[in-house]
């Protein structure tokens, strides 16, 4: 993180920022299991609610699973994306870099696209957040996912942009990109559950 | 435009409110004022509030920290005198509802803003300095975590003044916190004071659990870690398995309240049992949070002022890590009397007893580090045995709330309330304060003058038995807690001699203020007595931090330590100090940042608009926060190297500073 310094013997320096690297991305995991629990949290409380439906209706009766699915089957894919942005990073590979970001990037806005869209539509039909018990912890489990992609996706066009800046693919970059693709595959592990449990759970 | 903000929002009509209104102006103008006049804003801003050096914000922590500790402590002081007046057909002087503004404002405020400020302290001040590190893995995160806290506990207080404070209680039970039976602001300023210090709190946890784990001085194996670091290490675990809970139940009850969501409310489906398992699996964990720090200063306080190592090391480490795992999973016993069925209460029973066994452990290292030791009784050591005998009765207590037939004999009485109050005074409370005393030479570079701190002890000592041992017998006679007015009169009694307690306690802390203003008098005298010239102020100290000069340079370690072993000072001062062979090297030191204080404002926006529903205010806060934190991460110009020639010319002055030293002997 040492990019303006004088006087700093290189190789020192080097080790330095080896560190902080190493640091770093080990503090990142750190949040990722704390926002796990966040999820773990929110799961807990829809497996105690996913029942109250209050009269309103019910799981069964709203999800659209073919949506869903193509919803699951693009956040995958931007994960495969990202992956191939991160090899390219190690390699150096600017221009590939940012290729793939877009790729991913507008997969990412894709994806939240159709959730809006699905939420708008369940607002439509009278089965928003306040009907029932059920749909609170519904909206709010999905929409916390869906907030973390937003702000993923804004992470991921900074980042864009400071990479076609001055600081190019530099070491600290490095960091910042193995920091958000992290972030990106856990958002998609999580994404595996809300489908799983959420989706398949209430239409079963 | 200004949401639900309006002239009337202003208790103008409440005399307190006013009396107080006036106080804190007159105090806080006479500040700024000062600031303006000495010309030190420039001195202020520079130094302090952009600072990232961990030991300068464990600094503000602790001014922070006692600050509430006064707010809190009023809010105290009304409510015995309250209920010391209110009795039989004495209204008192506070009515119901100011009432319960007070007690809510008293819990949240003591836990949230007392005690984990003093603790966040704690973990700033000693815990790189145990390791043999230069600073925290993530220096500007630091300070952001720090002025979450401080402008959570500046919408705390604007509360008094604007609006008003929830009157639910410390942890906001729903269905009374729902709009339906609270419409006002009071339990959204609560919510939000809350969320925006547990976000500082949680990137604490994550901060100090990534520098404990990475940042050690070479060959710090894990059994060389000092007890106060593994306390801090356990307690980060525990803020990172738990605060996530404390986000979700505050967001939950917000959505609730916000859009009107059906989490916790009567109709819809909510469920109100959910927030209370919830709320409690973060709030059990809590309390354990707050006191194993405190018990890692005892610790290191025992063997300090007793001369030799600390007995049953491993065993005090494997006992915190127990009581850690023990403390995450007995959270139902808040509420025994939901009826969960025998099965579950038992459980949850059985769980909590068992954590007086490695408590027990806990107590026993320490009386036999204290057995035949060479003990001083100077002031720390004071605090500590106060806490053991004061915390063992505490804990008792606490075994005997932990089975479910009692405990539906008792719950939320005032032995529950005599109960929380003994181990947190008599541990945390104390811990803090001994630590306090025991790390402010290493601090400033000079002593406190330790009479006024005995005394101090003494008044707490002596009140707080005063104050809440007679809230055992009324809890057991069957008065419940948070009541504004009685008429039994076999309380009254009591409750007269609990009221004389809090004056007694109130003694006590006047004797900790009268301590810091003396010392920062010594200080501007420069009293030759007062200076800590060597660094090792208490002539035993084991851990590195007292290897170091004080106050600690900026960079910490001119050279990073070899571990010799736990206790690595002491074995040096046994065996010799080995004679440094590498060169001195410029040391990489992050540069201190605005992001800090920016964030800091950002969040007391988005706080005060969400409170007042101004949502135009939210969005300016979001903005100005997402393009902070862009320019920060654009910016490459964030640290730079302490040269060679400052870090000699400090060495050679602690040099010249410990041979005077020698030489006076």
């Amino acid at each position: 993180m040492s990019y303006d310094v004088m006087h700093a013997p290189s190789a020192h320096h080097d080790e330095h920022e080896h560190h902080q690297q190493e640091t770093t991305i080990f503090g990142f995991w750190i949040y990722l299991m704390t926002d796990c629990i966040i999820f773990g949290t929110l799961f807990a409380v829809f497996a105690t609610l996913c029942h109250h439906f209050a009269g309103g209706p019910t799981g069964k009766d709203l999800f659209d699973i073919k949506n869903v699915e193509i919803e699951t089957a693009i956040l995958l894919f931007s994960s495969i994306t990202y992956g191939f942005a991160s090899i390219n990073a190690h390699k150096k590979n600017k221009g590939a870099v940012l290729g793939w970001l877009l790729l991913t990037f507008v997969l990412g806005v894709s994806f939240v696209v159709l959730e809006i869209n699905e939420f708008h539509e369940l607002v439509a039909h009278g089965a928003g957040p306040d009907k029932s018990a059920f749909l609170s912890s519904f909206f709010t489990l999905v929409g916390t996912h869906g907030l973390h992609v937003t702000i993923g996706l804004i992470w991921m066009l900074v980042l864009f942009f400071q990479i076609m800046g001055k600081q190019g693919l530099s070491t600290r970059m490095q960091t910042k990109l193995t920091c958000l693709s992290l972030f990106w595959h856990f958002l998609d592990i999580v994404w595996i559950c809300v489908f799983s449990f959420v989706y398949l759970g209430s239409v079963v | 435009m200004l949401g639900k903000l309006t002239l009337s929002s202003i208790p103008y009509d409440v005399p307190i409110l006013v009396g107080t209104f006036i106080g804190v102006a007159v105090i806080g103008i006479a500040v700024l004022a000062a600031v303006t006049y000495f010309k030190k804003w420039g001195y202020l801003w520079r130094e302090w509030l952009t600072t990232v050096d961990h030991k300068k914000l464990a600094i503000m922590y602790v001014v922070l920290g006692l600050v509430m500790l006064v707010r809190g402590f009023a809010d105290a002081l009304m409510m015995r005198t309250q209920l010391a007046l209110a009795y039989a057909g004495n209204p008192g002087y506070l009515p119901p509802h100011h009432y319960d503004q007070v007690f809510s404002a008293h819990g949240t405020i003591m836990i949230f803003f007392m005690a984990m400020v003093m603790m966040q302290a704690l973990f700033n001040f000693v815990v790189p300095l145990q390791i043999g590190a230069r600073d925290v893995a993530f220096p500007l995160i630091n300070s952001i975590s720090f002025y979450m806290t401080l402008v959570s506990a500046i919408l705390i207080n604007i509360s008094l003044f604007i609006g008003e404070f929830s009157n639910v209680g410390w942890l906001g039970y729903p269905p009374i916190s729902e709009l339906q039976f609270n419409p006002g602001v009071g339990v959204d300023y609560y919510i939000w004071s809350v969320q925006i210090s547990g976000i500082g709190t949680l990137l604490t946890g994550m901060n100090f659990l990534t520098t404990i784990i990475k940042l050690r001085a070479p060959g710090m194996k894990w059994m060389h870690i000092p007890v106060f670091t593994w306390t801090a290490f356990f307690a980060c675990v525990m803020i990172l398995t738990t605060f996530p809970v404390l986000t979700v139940s505050m967001a939950l009850l917000a959505l609730d309240r916000y859009l009107g969501m059906h989490f916790f409310t009567n109709d819809g489906g909510g469920s109100v049992m959910l927030y209370l398992n919830l709320i409690w699996s973060w709030g059990h964990p809590e309390v354990y949070i707050l006191i194993l720090p405190a018990f890692g200063v005892f610790s290191e306080i025992a063997a300090t002022f007793s001369g030799k190592p600390l007995f049953g090391y491993a065993t005090m480490v494997i006992a915190t890590g127990i009581i850690t795992f023990l403390g995450s999973i007995v959270w139902v016993h808040h509420f025994f009397t939901m009826g969960a069925g025998a099965d579950v209460n038992t459980f949850f029973g059985i769980m909590t007893m068992f954590i007086a066994v490695p408590t027990g452990v806990k107590i026993f290292n320490w009386l036999f580090t204290m057995y035949k030791g060479r003990v001083r009784f100077e002031g720390p050591m004071h605090w500590i045995v106060g806490f053991m005998i004061t915390f063992s009765i505490g804990g008792m207590t606490g075994v005997m709330m932990a089975m479910p037939a009692a405990d539906w004999v008792v719950h939320n009485s005032l032995f529950l309330v005599a109960h929380f109050h003994n181990v947190i005074i008599g541990g945390v409370f104390f811990g803090y304060v001994a630590g306090l005393s025991y790390w402010f030479p290493k601090a400033f570079g000079y002593k406190m003058r330790d009479v006024w701190g005995k005394w101090a002890f003494r008044f707490w000592f002596v009140g707080f038995y005063l104050s809440f041992i007679p809230l055992y017998a009324v809890g057991l006679e069957g008065m419940t807690r948070r009541m504004n007015h009685y008429d039994n009169p076999n309380w009254h009694p009591w409750l007269l001699v609990a009221c004389v307690g809090v004056f007694v306690l109130a003694a006590g802390l006047a004797c900790q203020v009268i301590q810091f203003v003396l010392a920062a008098f010594d200080a501007v005298n420069k009293k030759p007595d007062a200076l800590d010239l060597t660094g090792d102020n208490w002539g035993s100290g084991r851990t590195l931090e007292w290897s170091l000069p004080s106050p600690v340079p900026h960079y910490n370690f001119a050279r990073l330590p070899v571990i010799r072993g736990l206790d690595t000072f002491h074995i040096e001062k046994e065996l010799g100090r080995p004679a440094p062979v590498s060169e001195l090297e410029p040391i990489h030191m992050p540069k201190y940042s605005a992001v800090g204080p920016m964030l800091g404002a950002c969040g007391l926006l988005i706080g005060f608009a969400l409170v007042w529903h101004i949502w135009w205010a939210v969005i300016v806060g979001l903005v100005v926060a997402f393009f902070t934190i862009v320019h920060r991460s654009a910016n490459l110009d964030v640290d730079f190297y302490v040269t060679v020639e400052e870090i000699r010319a400090d060495e050679e002055a602690f040099a010249r500073r410990l041979a005077a030293a020698k030489a006076a002997e």
